[in-house]
């Protein structure tokens, strides 16, 4: 267990200075340098000279790699030109928007999904599962965009129950508050991922019923219910997690066009407003934040799933 | 593990003679030779059902049995004839934005405008004509872009091995732990988008999972009798990552190219939608909707729906088509 915690902390350690390394090429891949971006493109050459010096741009390029990474360890991810505030008290203010959205969300298409994966195995190709297949595949094919359109323009403006517009108060509690504003963006964000778990969990359940212990389980004399719910579903249960760390990145990304749909104040909407002001400073911590977000999610994910399954543990020793 | 069928294949490769695909029986047992040209193929009944024919028409036997790939296909086809052959026939302004100002903007379907017209007074149908050459365009060349340097890079990785291919994994590992949508923000505004950068963006965020992809087959295929063949027989390096690894590879990576275009369509779409699509005048699929999405409560549905069922369809249909390749390719492949 120690070998593989250990095996799997050097691999996300050497992924994020990989993120880190990508990052500062970018900055330096911006067309004309970091000081025409914030000094506009008719800056005086002696402008940006000094410019340079005041940031240290002048430096060695080691020099400047070094300097990043030593700020960014002290939580410092720059200035935004445009806001003229700290990267990083902007970023302060839109995760926990994002947390909220991605948790709720993540949260619903778990309640929802589990349940109906269970179901459908209990009732595998009868009418109901082809139904909920059916379901599953939409909710797969239509992109965040197009539902989150559709769903204000159903339930918000022809059937006025839901607002248009998410949450905008500035406090988590006030967000939490407003439920009529959070549903929408909530089950949108939720559509794609309970479409793949319920999927996921159909077949994981169905592999799961044809393991051995199953069967014994079955020659012991114990119930239909007994078998599905106490033996099969605990052991079906389990690849979720992974599942879960792996659709992180996706379940983030979908954030971005959900805030965006829904005028949300989180890191996505950061994200789409800096990159239409050109605020890379912004734009590039937003991005790095999440990453490293979604990483450590992966982490998470992998070691509690050795935790939860010592089969896993021995296999990869 | 000894294979004659692979050295048979590997010198029917390298004199470039047509290569019958060796095959197993029900039972796993190896089919003899002189049988190859008459495969045995389980059918589902549990009897045995004797295919004639050579392999490119088992494949697409199996694809046309798939009415959904099937479906996938027609799909496609209408659409491209309707974006590129359309605006032949239906001729509208699309580019002159001032002399669009000069129709009426927002109208509803009906006089002289089928699906009516946008705020700038374009004529929706011939706009979706339009925007989807550029979807269609960007969703094929990225998912290529994408393939050819994802296989060729995820081939060298898992054909030399070691330290190198940690390295190349990582990098990829870096690439992918990025949330997409992020990255391609990133690359998009860095890069001021024109329709070629855009299809390297796309490119750049979707080499990712071909690259893994390959590299397992390549890790794979390299320990193969007909690939230390050529090794011994003197083949460089670069002959057997791209004159083996890669051919024998194909399956997948025609697989997983479909599921890019979608992928690349999508994102595009997404792009448009949260306003960083392709500049004006040209347009997609996605900006449209976004366009549309402003005038939400005024009730101009004209301006939402076709553009959004027009996303929906395209993706849904490559995935079809995605789905029956993979059936058809690399299961008939691997039975063997």
């Amino acid at each position: 267990m120690i070998g593989f915690l250990v095996r799997r902390l050097i691999q996300a350690v050497l992924v994020v200075l990989g993120v880190i390394a990508f990052m500062f090429i970018l900055i330096h891949l911006i067309p004309g340098g970091e000081a025409r971006a914030v000094l506009g493109p008719k800056a005086q050459p002696i402008a940006i000279a000094q410019f340079n010096k005041v940031n240290g741009l002048d430096l060695p390029l080691w020099d400047q790699f070094a300097h990043y990474v030593w700020n960014l360890s002290r939580f410092d991810l720059g200035r935004s030109y445009t806001l003229n505030q700290s990267v990083t008290s902007l970023i302060a203010e839109a995760l926990p928007k994002t947390l909220i959205l991605v948790g709720l969300a993540t949260l619903l298409a778990l309640v929802i999904a589990i349940p109906m994966g269970i179901y459908q195995v209990v009732r595998r190709n009868k009418w109901d599962d082809y139904v909920l297949t059916g379901v599953a595949f939409i909710l797969y094919a239509v992109p965040a965009f197009l539902l989150g359109t559709l769903l204000i323009l159903w339930f918000a403006i022809y059937i006025p129950i839901f607002s248009t517009e998410a949450p905008q108060s500035d406090s988590i509690w006030g967000i939490l508050s407003d439920p009529k504003a959070l549903v929408l963006p909530v089950v949108t964000l939720a559509a794609i991922s309970i479409a793949s778990f319920s999927r996921y969990m159909r077949s994981s359940m169905m592999e799961t019923m044809t393991e051995d212990f199953v069967r014994t389980a079955r020659a012991k004399g114990a119930g239909p219910q007994r078998v599905l719910y106490v033996h099969a579903l605990r052991n079906a249960i389990i690849p979720i997690i992974t599942l879960l760390g792996l659709s992180l990145g996706t379940i983030v990304s979908g954030a971005v066009i959900t805030e965006s749909v829904f005028n949300y104040p989180g890191m996505g909407l950061l994200a789409i407003n800096s990159a239409f002001k050109e605020d890379l400073p912004t734009l590039l911590g937003v991005t790095f934040v999440v990453t490293i977000a979604t990483i450590v999610g992966n982490l998470i994910a992998d070691i509690l799933y050795a935790v939860v399954d010592p089969r896993i543990r021995y296999a990869k020793s | 593990m000894q294979n004659p069928d692979d050295l048979v294949r590997a010198t029917q490769i390298e004199l470039g003679e047509p290569v019958s695909a060796p095959s197993v029986g029900v039972d796993g047992l190896e089919v003899l030779p002189g049988e190859l040209t008459d495969d045995v193929i389980a059918a589902p009944g549990g009897g045995d059902v004797v295919s004639h024919g050579g392999m490119g028409r088992r494949i697409l036997s199996v694809f046309v049995e798939n009415k959904l790939a099937v479906a996938g296909v027609v799909i496609i086809v209408f659409f491209v004839l309707f974006c590129y052959v359309g605006p032949l026939f239906y001729h509208t302004n699309q580019t002159n934005a001032s002399e669009a100002l000069l129709s009426p903007d927002n109208a509803p379907p009906g006089n002289g405008h089928p699906l009516g017209t946008d705020s700038s007074g374009f004529d929706i149908l011939g706009r979706l004509m339009f925007g989807g050459q550029v979807s269609l365009l960007v969703g094929f060349a990225a998912a290529a872009v994408a393939s050819i340097f994802g296989a060729t890079y995820g081939a060298i990785s898992g054909f030399f091995g070691s330290w190198v291919d940690s390295f190349m994994m990582r990098v990829v590992d870096a690439f992918l732990s990025i949330p997409v949508l992020f990255l391609a923000i990133v690359l998009a505004t860095i890069f001021r988008p024109s329709l070629v950068v855009f299809i390297f963006v796309i490119a750049f965020v979707s080499w990712l999972i071909p690259a893994r992809l390959i590299r397992g087959q390549a890790l794979s295929l390299r320990i193969r009798e007909y690939v230390q063949a050529v090794h011994v027989m003197g083949g460089s390096k670069r002959r057997i990552v791209l004159r083996h690894i890669i051919p024998n590879s194909i399956g997948t990576i025609i697989v997983n190219a479909t599921f890019n275009i979608a992928d690349a369509i999508l994102l595009l779409a997404a792009l448009g939608f949260i306003g960083l699509g392709v500049p004006a005048p040209q347009t997609d699929w996605g900006s449209m909707l976004s366009n549309g999405v402003n005038y939400a409560l005024d009730g101009y549905w004209w301006e939402i729906y076709p553009a959004g069922l027009c996303i929906v369809l395209v993706v849904v249909a490559f995935n079809f088509i995605g789905d029956a390749l993979r059936d058809a390719l690399e299961v008939r492949l691997q039975q063997r």
